[in-house]
């Protein structure tokens, strides 16, 4: 049944905690020490060797892997904020880590209330950082419509987070229902893909029919796990994407201020100046959004607020944000000009990834269609 | 003071003024001398020297118990501007005296800053004001000015040392509306009626008691005037859907024929950006609960003004051979500022306003290239001039 989101919530905290600072700059230093964008960059040459010593700091180190499991299962059992303010650092290095698609995303999916008890085998060993777990599903899959194998298997294009799965969370349309299998990476084929973003690369997934019988269910009657799964990803990509948009008007405005041409500052051109606020101001208000999806996602929004206040704070929260982070990477480009275009300046990490996220765990057009569901703005063939 | 103490404190004020019996004006300065009306001001001066966002419960217990409530959309110059620039800089006499009636709303406020001939420049502007024994003596010309026709009081800039460079020679005053000198002439608008008035200042005597701040200091004050503005206009609490999105929604629900694909697509998109602003809204308001007002108040007129010139345009076209009518164009002077209240016509006219009172979009974007991201000022050909010798 659904509640009605016309009502206005009560306000949540929306200003930064001191405990969430200090996850912040822990995260902060660590991508300082080793996520010089030259090896980033690399990524798009195949050298990926700045992952996994940058993840193991990360998941193992810092305990990140284990920010979004339960305590009972070796986790630290925190809050979707918490994870926000991760994604938000993350994004703003352009972090090439599977911290989204396999300790929010899997992880989301592994503690819904239908999961098994082999789920949480799983998740202790994601909660430990010894293994990452990823969704098999197009990353451009939205809460919504989950593509879904058959029980004979077949392969899966665009996986986000395989190439560095050691398990694959497969979605099943079985007898019984929609159910996640956890299938070991070993039996089954992940073919790494030239993608738009090689920092977040995507594979091309095929399992059998024999791997996914063998594979053991870790989600039963799974529809509703993975739209609240891929709702609290899309809500957190939205940190993400904040992360990405106070990266580009930082950068940007920091060159603007040194950049001369004419005789000036560049910065002090007022057609310039004013591209910049509006930037700012568009950056105010994703850090706002995506702060209240983190939010209520992690809470909910009061007693009155049922949860279809979280799966609305998480479709605006991402179409806005998807939009907003392009603009401010394609911004950073235009206004740092001629050298944006280069190989070794960072704008085109930023760019890339800003791009691919608009696209990926829906596109703004299909949060729209859940807003306007929840809104009651319905189409107009609707009728 | 506890949120049990804050509670048992309403609890008093109801029970020893009825609202169902006490007369509205009573029960108002009641509330004010218990401290309840801004509760962040300090005692004895309506408020309790709490935190802004205590507030909230204090409002909510009150309208539950049927209390009058002050019209704030009818004094929102002295509520939003006046009051907290009269805070901030005025002298303890001027507090006592100004504050619990601009409070009840016994004395309305309206703002003499505009001028013809300075507008986005405000600091150029040319009132004069001329010392005479223990007061003041002004002569000049505002336009602009909201709600004039209804006020008592004003705040005012005027110029008091023409040989200074512009923003060194001015100081704010406290002007009485009922002067002698003072003339109000209706301003018509774009829609029809006239919210703005001109305000033409013959020989206007104010007492030296009625400034504020220093003299020469006009611009300082104003300056934290103006924030206050931009806060007060995209800062203020809304529900969702409040304003013209909730306008146009109820319109697309309410009518399915008029319903199209291109007109959905865009209001969509617009339900997402006025929930965003509202949740940005909210963020600010916390902020501002730990501090002044910024200049991140400018960021949120500007995301207003925008929203609302961007949705009632769209409310027009979703209204087809209706959008095409206007209610009324008769010359009325109303006695608030209304945004939304009329139909479609009228507030696709009046939104034009949005982007251009208070400060034009294109001077706050300004305002944040400068004074939040550290951006050059723009050239000023006048600086360190006397303002007597800049061209006019």
């Amino acid at each position: 049944m659904s509640t009605n989101v016309l009502a206005t919530p009560a306000d949540v905290d929306l200003l930064p905690t001191q405990d969430g600072e200090d996850l912040r700059a822990a995260v902060r230093s660590v991508l300082a020490a080793q996520c010089d964008p030259t090896a980033v960059i690399a990524c798009y040459d195949g050298d990926r060797s700045v992952v996994a010593p940058l993840w193991r700091a990360l998941a193992v180190d810092l305990g990140l892997a284990g920010l979004l499991v339960p305590e009972e299962h070796g986790g630290h059992g925190a809050t979707a904020r918490d994870a926000a303010v991760v994604l938000e650092e993350l994004g703003a290095a352009v972090a090439p880590v599977p911290f989204l698609t396999s300790s929010v995303l899997a992880t989301g999916l592994l503690a819904s209330p239908t999961a098994t008890d082999a789920a949480a085998e799983v998740l202790t060993a994601l909660a430990a950082g010894e293994q990452v777990a990823t969704l098999v599903v197009p990353w451009s899959t939205g809460p919504g419509d989950v593509p879904l194998l058959g029980s004979d298997g077949g392969a899966v294009r665009s996986v986000a987070g395989a190439v560095e799965a050691d398990v694959l969370l497969v979605p099943v349309a079985a007898a019984g229902g929609t159910e996640v299998r956890a299938v070991p990476v070993a039996a089954a084929e992940v073919t790494g893909v030239p993608s738009l973003d090689m920092t977040r690369q995507l594979a091309d997934v095929r399992v059998s029919a024999e791997a996914l019988a063998a594979a053991p269910v870790v989600v039963a009657d799974a529809d509703a796990a993975l739209t609240d799964a891929l709702t609290l990803g899309a809500a957190l990509l939205a940190s993400e994407q904040a992360g990405i948009i106070r990266w580009c008007v930082t950068t940007t405005v920091a060159y603007l201020k040194e950049r001369r041409q004419f005789g000036r500052v560049v910065g002090g051109f007022q057609a310039l100046k004013h591209r910049l606020a509006d930037l700012y101001v568009e950056a105010e208000q994703a850090t706002a959004a995506a702060t209240w999806a983190a939010a209520t996602a992690a809470e909910g929004a009061g007693p009155d607020a049922g949860p279809d206040e979280a799966r609305l704070a998480s479709a605006v929260a991402a179409s806005y944000c998807s939009r907003v982070a392009v603009h401010a990477a394609e911004e950073t480009v235009q206004l740092h000009a001629g050298i944006a275009m280069t190989w070794e300046h960072p704008a085109h990490l930023a760019l890339k990834r800003a791009k691919s996220d608009q696209i990926a765990l829906g596109s703004p057009e299909q949060h729209h269609v859940i807003v306007a569901d929840l809104a009651r703005l319905p189409g107009p063939t609707a009728g | 003071m506890t949120a049990a103490d804050l509670r048992e404190r309403v609890e008093r004020l109801l029970a020893e003024h009825d609202p169902a019996t006490t007369d509205r004006l009573d029960f108002l300065r009641a509330r004010y001398d218990a401290g309840l009306a801004w509760v962040w001001f300090p005692e004895g001066l309506g408020g309790l020297g709490l935190a802004r966002g205590d507030q909230g419960p204090v409002d909510a217990l009150l309208a539950e118990a049927g209390a009058p409530g002050n019209h704030p959309e009818r004094n929102g110059i002295g509520l939003g501007m006046a009051a907290p620039t009269i805070l901030r800089f005025g002298t303890e006499e001027q507090k006592k005296r100004f504050l619990r009636p601009l409070w009840t709303g016994e004395e309305i406020w309206c703002q003499l800053f505009s001028e013809p001939g300075a507008g986005s420049d405000l600091a150029g502007l040319a009132t004069r004001a001329v010392p005479d024994g223990d007061g003041w003596v002004v002569n000049g010309q505002k336009v602009w000015t909201s709600g004039a026709h209804n006020a008592q009081l004003a705040i005012l800039v005027a110029r008091t040392d023409p040989d200074a460079p512009k923003h060194r020679g001015l100081t704010y005053f406290l002007c009485d509306m009922t002067d002698p000198g003072v003339e109000v002439r209706p301003l018509r608008q774009i829609t029809g009626e006239a919210e703005f008035n001109e305000v033409f200042l013959n020989d206007v005597r104010i007492p030296d008691s009625q400034r504020l701040g220093e003299v020469g200091q006009g611009w300082l004050v104003a300056a934290a005037t103006l924030d206050n503005e931009r806060v007060a206009i995209g800062g203020a609490a809304a529900p969702r859907e409040a304003g013209m999105i909730g306008k146009v929604a109820r319109t697309w629900r309410e009518r399915p024929e008029l319903r199209t694909t291109g007109v959905h697509q865009q209001l969509v998109e617009s339900w997402v950006d006025a929930e965003v602003a509202r949740v940005t809204g909210v963020r600010l308001r916390q902020k501002l609960a730990q501090g002044q007002p910024g200049p991140e108040g400018s960021a949120m007129k500007l995301v207003f003004a925008g929203l609302a010139q961007r949705l009632s345009g769209l409310e027009l076209e979703l209204l087809a051979e209706d959008g095409l009518r206007y209610s009324d164009w008769t010359m009325v002077r109303p006695d608030r500022v209304d945004f939304t209240g009329r139909d479609a016509g009228y507030r696709y006219l009046r939104a034009k306003g949005n982007s251009i009172e208070g400060g034009t979009s294109e001077i706050l974007r300004n305002v944040i290239a400068e004074r939040v991201l550290g951006l050059p000022g723009e050239h000023r050909v006048d600086k360190d001039v006397p303002w007597k010798e800049i061209p006019r």
